[in-house]
């Protein structure tokens, strides 16, 4: 192994540098319930310029580099699977630019979610940005690179369908723009020109490091408003779903199905987020939406929850800080989901699956799903909760989120941002000349192997 | 068990049947009235049933004390009539049933019940409360809002036990036999709702408004009157009381608050809209309240006065944005309490 | 270990490095360092690895703890309720067994055998604790109505006792009755407890208490908020029970006092609240209010205030053990850049610990021809004839 600390070190400067146990032990790791596996250093670039020098040695001395955000994709993808560098990218969290007319805000790849939302509420209020639910902390590339979702993705898609070009620097050290900026000083979209960021987006950064990125903007109104739908049988949900997202008045449609607190057992719940600039326009997307389910609310069998202001106010966060409340349900500070990414039609049998493999195995659940476009996908997750200092609760959640990959392929379903096992069970139901191309991509972008290995590998 | 007092020979030599003459969101002229309450009382179907906003004005408007209104609700569960959505029937019995946390507590007078408002707790303090002994929680819940829910089997179930927590863990070894309600809605379930159905109370409830008016007239020298145009929105279930009312002018009098007149008020009160809403009827609500709150905003009045924290929680807002000051009534009065004005 | 049953229960979700507004990092040591180690969870997790020994508290590991500043930010963000509030203690506990274990760097074993040896961090003689007070025209506290309480940093350090003047002569002005203990005064000890030094901590306490009783002391003013909390609530459970107020407190209650110049003085002024007197304590509206009553000043806010203010970095001994350094990344850097892109002159304290670490970092990022760090009542007293 080369002197990777004196080479990083001449690159970023000594403080930015780090192989003492400490880093090596927490950077193992992220919240979730893989396993830790042990970088032999991590890096912090401040710069462009950093991560191709950082991205050079690597390939001269042919030792793995994994990128890493906040560390918050809980399934485990920016460990060092095999041993190398990590790449802590959230030095470079600037915000270079906001474009007011063509609505897109361009940053660095370790800007967080929190830091551009506060930025774009000080700076430009009428703006804002699709937020996940993930913690604030969480990076605004990380996010879009593993097609993550949030508030607006009912009117805008994944995450990724809102990137507007990059900046990566290739796993062969070249610094590539893609999108519009590759050709023009702006960065307002990723068409005319031959789409190069689907290779990496989905990629678990195995095909290069993302150093910027420009996402779309969309109108902040300054008046919000949620309606919490609820029935009881999951057989009525696509179509609730297709009614509601019909309307195309909503920014958001997030169902949550919770067997805590008591009350809230059995019952399917449904965000549905909407803002306008009036108070007349608000009143009138309510009732629109409203209108959509009438069937259900006139035979009693659905309706909106009479919920007086201030306790709308937890529907109204963005990010949803409860969430993370989840993490402390087995006194244990750790969740991990499966995100499956199906069609909406599949709601029912997803959810009898998850009822299924929580009551068998019995682990502490939640289940959901943030539609994505106009219904034509859906984010369902099962999050199984564990007490990380509980080795058998540890593996009676790992046995959840195994069962729970497998039955999703099965159904037809995609685990997002999937954990390397699952990574294994996808590739055995892909198209092999999918994962043909895939492989072949990655042997002419990262010939030395290099970037993030041990991910989208056959067995 | 629990059998409701309702004589339907007094209904038939009725001859004003002022309980859906004055309905304020049914109307009828005064033979389709009779019709339609012949209808209910005989168990047949009526518009009345699946119309009813159940803002429960109907009892106070009977003459004859004859329980129309819980009257309805008893229909509506018998012909599985449901006002608001099943799964929000359901979810809310559930939010609402009792935890059986309930341990024994020496308490002494006065006991303030609080209902199932632990959030208000802290309203209960000196100097306008002294030394008050305070009972709250899911097991001490009085349940009265299944009336707006058609499930007097709930309140049937809930209720007598209710009744006995409040008395075997609390008052009876405590050598007490009067609870202050706080909350309008208890002091009608015990003094109303349950001698209606039949459902022995031990002790005696007193209204909160009556404590705080004997208080202020003990404090009369540390009031600092608020010479102040006020709102008073009257909940739905002052209804079952309105005997109460007079307290409410009592307090205004002893605080300087001028309870000004307008259109939706005492007899003519609206409901706070929340229960419209969770009857999914969503444009009902929007005029209820929009008519309530415009019909204060005339007045000119600085304050809009609370009695029900539920009320509070669904138009404060609003009223603010009006430019008036969201209060509840027993706020408003520490408030006034030198010592406390000073706090601001 | 006290709180290692919480550690695990840590979700790493990094609610804890920003404040409520999201608007940047917001505990000290992440900000300065940017290691996940140096964040609250990394501190969580890295404890509960030592704890199971897999970590040994090697160099780096002590510097990582000790390089929290105590600002409390974590507390007031992390999104687990039922943890929340012992985090602190936590990392403060983690402090208290490498002491206990003789492992701490030697800056912190420095500053901590000086409190021992001298009765103050900075290991000058007793008998200069007082040189702040000459021709200040402050009395020895006999039958006053206020014990006032300078601490460390108003007693010795340049700065601290310029501050420390300017208050005195302040409440004189005012007709505060007060009177200082003297060369006996020892250290209030706030910084030994926030390093983990418990014990320390007591035999100071006590020290002050002994006379504090024997002065039959019943109202006490603080100079620095590191005091004000330590005497407010930690020397109860001592036996130590006063009337404890920050000065700002009895400034703002004595303002009526004050004939303000005219024309009046103008100023665009910033406020930073210090964390002993804001965040842990709760108290924000003493110096605004003293603000806002000056004639000719105009405050303008930071983006990061009251509750989410950002630590100036010299808490949990850190003015004197320097962990963080005051490179460009140290709290007390951004915090200045913050307080300058306000467009105020002046960036305005209530803390002597504060004051110098501000008052450096405008220093060494040559912000001091642009904006100038003052202490609140140098501010009113340009105000007032």
């Amino acid at each position: 192994m080369p002197d990777l600390l004196k080479i990083l070190s001449d690159i970023v400067g000594s403080e930015f540098v780090s192989d003492a146990p400490e880093e090596k032990y927490i950077y193992a790791m992220d919240p979730g319930t893989m396993p830790p596996c042990e970088p032999d250093i991590v890096v912090m670039p401040g710069s462009t310029d950093e991560v191709q020098k950082i991205v050079h040695a690597a390939n001269t001395h042919r030792v793995p580099l994994v990128p890493l955000g906040a560390g918050l994709v809980l399934s485990g993808l920016s460990r060092a699977l095999k041993g190398g560098i990590i790449l802590d990218m959230k030095r470079m969290n600037r915000i270079l630019e906001v474009n007011e007319i063509s609505r897109y805000a361009l940053v660095e790849a370790g800007a967080s979610q929190g830091m551009l939302q506060a930025y774009l509420r000080k700076h430009f209020p009428h703006l804002k940005h699709s937020v996940p639910d993930a913690p604030p902390a969480a990076t605004v590339a990380g996010n879009v690179s593993i097609h993550g979702s949030g508030h607006m993705s009912h009117a805008g898609g994944f995450h990724s369908d809102m990137l507007n070009g990059l900046e990566v620097v290739l796993p062969t050290g070249e610094v590539a723009r893609i999108g519009s900026c590759a050709t023009s000083p702006y960065w307002f979209a990723r068409a005319p020109l031959p789409d190069l960021s689907g290779l990496f987006l989905g990629w678990a950064g195995t095909t290069g490091v993302i150093t910027r990125l420009a996402i779309k903007l969309y109108p902040n109104y300054p008046l919000n408003d949620v309606g919490v739908f609820v029935c009881e049988d999951a057989a009525i949900m696509p179509d609730v779903l297709y009614q509601i997202t019909g309307t195309q008045l909503a920014e958001d449609v997030t169902a949550w199905m919770t067997p805590k607190p008591d009350w809230a057992a059995g019952f399917l719940h449904c965000n549905v987020n909407y803002a306008a600039k009036t108070k007349q326009e608000l009143i009138w997307k309510r009732n629109l939406i409203r209108s959509a389910v009438e069937k259900y609310i006139n035979a009693k069998t659905g309706g909106f929850l009479p919920l007086p202001g201030m306790m709308k106010q937890r529907f109204l966060e963005v990010p949803a800080r409860q969430l993370s409340l989840f993490a402390d349900v087995r006194k244990g500070g750790g969740f991990e989901y499966v995100g499956a990414i199906m069609p909406v039609q599949l709601f029912p049998e997803a959810y009898d699956l998850g009822l299924d493999i929580a009551g068998r195995l019995g682990v502490s659940y939640s289940m959901g799903c943030r539609i994505i476009g106009v219904n034509h996908s859906m984010m369902f997750f099962y999050a199984y909760a564990f007490n990380r200092a509980d080795a058998d609760d540890i593996a009676r959640a790992q046995s959840a989120l195994e069962e729970t990959n497998k039955h999703v392929v099965a159904m037809g379903g995609i685990p997002w941002k999937a954990e390397a096992p699952a990574q294994k069970e996808i590739i055995r139901r892909m198209d092999p000349n999918m994962f043909d191309m895939m492989r072949r991509v990655r042997s002419v972008l990262d010939p030395n192997g290099i970037m993030n290995p041990g991910n989208w590998e056959e067995d | 068990m629990y059998a409701l007092n309702f004589d339907p020979d007094v209904c038939e030599s009725c001859e004003t049947c002022d309980c859906l003459m004055k309905c304020q969101y049914l109307a009828f002229d005064l033979e389709a009235a009779k019709i339609e309450k012949a209808r209910i009382n005989r168990g047949e179907d009526s518009r009345v049933l699946t119309d009813c906003a159940t803002c429960y004005a109907c009892e106070e408007y009977c003459p004859n004390g004859n329980h129309p209104f819980y009257l309805i609700v008893e229909r509506q569960e018998e012909k599985g009539i449901l006002p608001a959505p099943g799964p929000i029937t359901r979810q809310q019995v559930l939010m609402m049933k009792p935890r059986g946390t309930i341990t024994p507590m020496k308490v002494k007078a006065p006991v303030i019940d609080m209902c199932y408002f632990p959030t208000l707790v802290g309203s209960i303090r000196a100097p306008l409360y002294e030394n008050p002994s305070i009972i709250v929680g899911s097991d001490v819940f009085c349940n009265i809002m299944w009336l707006h829910f058609a499930r007097n089997s709930v309140i049937r179930d809930q209720l007598p036990k209710i009744i006995d927590n409040i008395w075997h863990f609390y008052l009876k070894d405590s050598g007490v036999d009067e609870l202050v309600c706080f909350h309008d809605e208890c002091y009608a379930t015990f003094t109303h709702l349950a001698p209606a159905f039949n459902i022995p109370v031990p002790f005696k409830a007193i209204h909160v408004f009556e404590y705080i008016s004997g208080r202020l007239e003990v404090l009369k020298d540390s009031i600092k009157p608020i010479n102040a145009r006020v709102a008073y929105q009257r909940p739905c279930s002052n209804r079952l009381i309105p005997e109460t009312q007079h307290w409410v002018d009592d307090i205004f009098e002893k605080i300087g608050a001028e309870r000004v007149e307008r259109a939706y008020d005492r007899e003519n009160a609206l409901c706070c809209g929340q229960v419209l809403r969770a009857h999914q009827r969503e444009e009902m609500a929007d005029d209820v309240q929009t008519r309530n709150l415009k019909d204060m905003r005339a007045t000119g009045a600085t304050y809009c006065v609370f009695n029900c924290p539920a009320c509070m929680a669904t138009l404060a807002e609003a009223a603010a944005e009006m430019g008036m000051f969201p209060i509840h009534l027993s706020d408003l009065c520490q408030h006034v309490l030198v010592g406390n004005a000073s706090k601001g | 270990m006290e709180y290692a049953e919480i550690l695990h229960r840590c979700f790493r979700c990094g609610y804890c490095k920003l404040p409520g507004n999201y608007i940047d990092f917001n505990c000290p040591a992440y900000a300065a360092f940017r290691f996940e180690t140096y964040s609250p969870g990394g501190r969580m997790w890295l404890l509960r690895a030592w704890q199971e020994k897999k970590l040994e508290p090697s160099r780096r590991f002590q510097e990582i703890l000790f390089a929290c500043t105590a600002c409390g930010n974590c507390v007031e963000q992390c999104a687990l309720p039922k943890i929340k509030d012992q985090l602190l203690a936590a990392f403060t506990a983690g402090k208290a067994a490498l002491v206990d274990e003789g492992r701490v760097p030697p800056p912190v074993r420095d500053s901590l055998t000086h409190l021992q040896k001298y009765g103050n961090p900075y290991g000058l003689a007793r008998k200069k604790r007082t040189d702040w007070a000459e021709d200040a025209g402050v009395e020895t506290f006999s039958g006053h109505e206020f014990l006032f309480f300078p601490g460390d940093v108003g007693a010795y350090d340049s700065r601290g006792q310029e501050i420390a003047r300017s208050v005195a002569r302040l409440l004189k002005r005012l007709g505060v009755s007060f009177g200082i203990l003297g060369n006996s005064e020892v250290s209030d000890g706030n910084e030994a407890l926030a390093m983990g030094e418990n014990e320390l901590f007591r035999l100071l306490a006590e020290e002050n208490i002994a006379q504090f009783k024997t002065l039959n002391v019943k109202k006490i003013i603080a100079l620095s908020p590191h005091g004000f909390h330590a005497l407010k609530n930690e020397y109860p459970g001592l036996g130590g029970a006063y009337q404890v107020f920050h000065y700002t407190q009895i400034l703002a209650d004595h303002a009526g006092g004050l004939s303000f110049r005219t024309p009046p003085t103008k100023m665009t002024v910033t406020y930073h609240d210090p964390c002993y007197l804001g965040r842990h304590n709760r108290e924000y509206g003493s110096a605004r209010k003293m603000l806002a009553g000056l004639p000719g000043v105009k405050l303008r806010e930071m983006d990061r205030t009251m509750k989410n203010a950002l630590c100036c970095g010299g808490g949990g001994g850190n003015l004197f053990t320097d962990i963080l350094g005051n490179g460009p990344e140290s709290p007390a850097r951004i915090r200045a850049a913050e307080a300058l892109d306000t467009g105020a002159a002046f960036l305005v304290v209530s803390c002597p610990a504060c004051a110098v670490m501000l008052g450096d970092a405008v220093k060494s990022a040559n912000l001091d021809k642009r904006i100038q760090v003052k202490e609140i009542s140098e501010i009113i007293t340009e105000c007032i004839v």
